[in-house]
Order: structure tokens, then sequence, then C-alpha cells
């Protein structure tokens, strides 16, 4: 593991259990009230799970197109990382929606479109997990289509009829508000950074294994 | 006379049509201008047990849950990592060891 990992680990921790404080003191909203502190946590899992997806095609592109396995080991990772920044997305929003919609679910854009991309990303694995020779490759096509889900998962809140909070609520955030949660988007996209680094490394020492167990086929 | 009164019914439709479609959707001129009516004053306190179902939910164990599921989660998966990490680590050890120890005989 590089140098950087454990320090860069200790500020992570340091900086996630310092987060509850600052979501804690950050003002309440005026209609959904406390329930609408989960926005903190959720909103920078949900960046994170479009970002991972994207990570995941490009990854898997390069992969298809030039063959590098290094691109294979990365997309692989992003796409574990997918599945469970996804989750928390789908777990996180419907306990927010039940308060502050009064149903754990809506059949829209948007959350149909996150949902789309998890189900995605979990094909992706069951396949490199079950499909055998050559389920690699049909594993990096299938990362391409969660990949051009992503812009519309973005958009579909502007461009469709929707419950889901539009796009245009987080610069108009006031400041404890605004300070709250860019310090949350910080803590997830350290930790996102270190858990895609462990999560290449342990396909890194898979490969070495392969190649282990060839030389001493050989 | 006949299409007179004809003529007077249609144009009564037409004109009217529009006002009785604004009237059954609530899209009616005082529907797009909402805030030019003040509201209405409280005649009656309503207790917090009658209100609808979603308003009487309490927020707290939600906002418990959320967080406890990303902490439970975040943490299942680094455990998880490292399990798996340290099972090929010590995989790749032997091997090496045991390729070392074949070149050596």
């Amino acid at each position: 593991m590089p140098k950087w990992f454990m320090p860069l680990a200790l500020v992570t921790a340091v900086m996630f259990a310092a987060s509850p404080f600052l979501i804690a003191n950050a003002d309440y909203e005026a209609t959904m009230g406390l329930v609408q502190k989960i926005f903190y946590y959720h909103l920078p899992a949900a960046w994170i799970f479009l970002l991972s997806a994207i990570i995941c095609g490009i990854a898997s592109a390069r992969y298809l197109f030039r063959g590098s396995p290094r691109h294979d080991r990365l997309a692989y990772a992003a796409a574990e990382l997918t599945v469970l920044f996804g989750a928390i997305v789908l777990v996180t929003g419907p306990l927010w929606a039940r308060k502050a919609w009064g149903v754990w679910w809506q059949w829209d854009v948007r959350l149909t479109a996150s949902l789309m991309g998890w189900m995605v990303a979990w094909a992706y694995l069951l396949v490199r997990k079950y499909g055998g020779p050559g389920s690699d490759k049909l594993a990096a096509g299938l990362a391409l289509f969660g990949m051009a889900n992503v812009p519309f998962v973005y958009i579909s809140v502007n461009y469709w009829r929707t419950i889901h909070p539009p796009t245009t609520v987080v610069p108009t955030l006031p400041v404890d508000m605004g300070a709250a949660l860019w310090f949350a988007v910080a803590c997830f996209l350290l930790l996102f950074v270190l858990l895609l680094r462990l999560r290449v490394h342990l396909e890194d020492q898979r490969a070495k294994l392969d190649s282990l167990y060839l030389s001493l086929d050989e | 006379m006949r299409a007179a009164l004809l003529v007077i019914l249609l144009l009564a439709a037409a004109l009217g049509a529009p006002a009785v479609a604004a009237a059954s959707t609530g899209f009616g001129v005082a529907g797009q201008q909402p805030d030019a009516q003040p509201p209405k004053p409280v005649d009656e306190f309503v207790p917090v047990s009658q209100l609808p179902p979603q308003d009487q939910l309490p927020a707290a164990p939600l906002l418990v849950s959320a967080y406890a599921f990303v902490w439970l989660a975040l943490f299942g998966y680094v455990v998880s990592v490292g399990r798996r990490l340290s099972k090929v680590q010590r995989e790749v050890e032997r091997l090496e060891s045991d390729i070392k120890r074949g070149t050596r005989a």
C-alpha cells in the first residue's frame, strides 16, 4: 500500500467522527425539520455512487478497447463501490421520504434511474462472479450502460416532473447547512479514494496469486 | 329563431367550457394565483394525534436508522475487504515460500 494511505485513513476517520457535530449544529429545514438531516449523508453518498459508476464505465471502456488488465481491476473495484454507495443512497432516501413525502418509494425518474444504475452494478458483479470465461468483457459492456445511466439520474429532477428536490437546492443552502454538506462530501470523497485504493490492491494481490499459480504449474 | 337559439347555446358552451374545465381541474384564475388569497384564520386547534399518519411519524428513529445504516454498511465493507485481503496475502506468502523452496531444491 502507498505511504499516504494510513495518514489519509486517519484523517478521514477523524473527519467522519466530527461530521455528526457539524450536521447537528446546522439549522433545521423549515418544512421537513429533523428528518432533513439525512440529506448530509444521502447526497454525498449519491454523488460518490454516480462518480463510482463513471469510473467503472471509463475503466471498462479502456479495458475493452485497449485490453489493459489494470483498468479491468479498477473497474471491478469501482463496481463494488457503486453497489456499496448505491445501497446507502437507496436505504437513506426512503427513510427520508417516509417522513417528507409520506411514502417509502415513488416510481419517479430520479429514483427509478438510481435503482437501475444500482442493479446494473449488481449485474456487473454477478456476471464477473458466475459468468465463467470471458465474463470480464461482458461485464465491461454492462459497465458502459451503467455509466450512460448517470446523466439521466443527475438531470432527471430538472427535466421531468418529480417530487425529488432539484439540483438547484445545493447552491442556495445557507452557510451552516452548506458547511455541513461540503464537509460530509469531503469525508465521503476521501473514504471513496481510500476504499477504491484498498479494493484495487486486493485485485492486484489476486492477480499476483494467479500468476504465482501459473508459475507453479509451469 | 331556432337557429339564433342554437348559436347562443353554442357560444355559451364555447365560452363556458374553459371555465368549467378550469373549475374542475383546479387551474382557474384563483388556482394560478394562490398567493393572492390571504391564508384562512385558524378557528380551531387540532391535536397532534389527529394529524394524518405521515405527519405523526416521529423523525428521530428514521434519522437514527439512516445514520446507523451508513456507519454499519461502511464498517462492514471495510471489514469484508480487510478479511479478503489478508486471506489472499497469506496465500501469496505461502506460494512464494513454496516457490523459493522449490527453486532451492
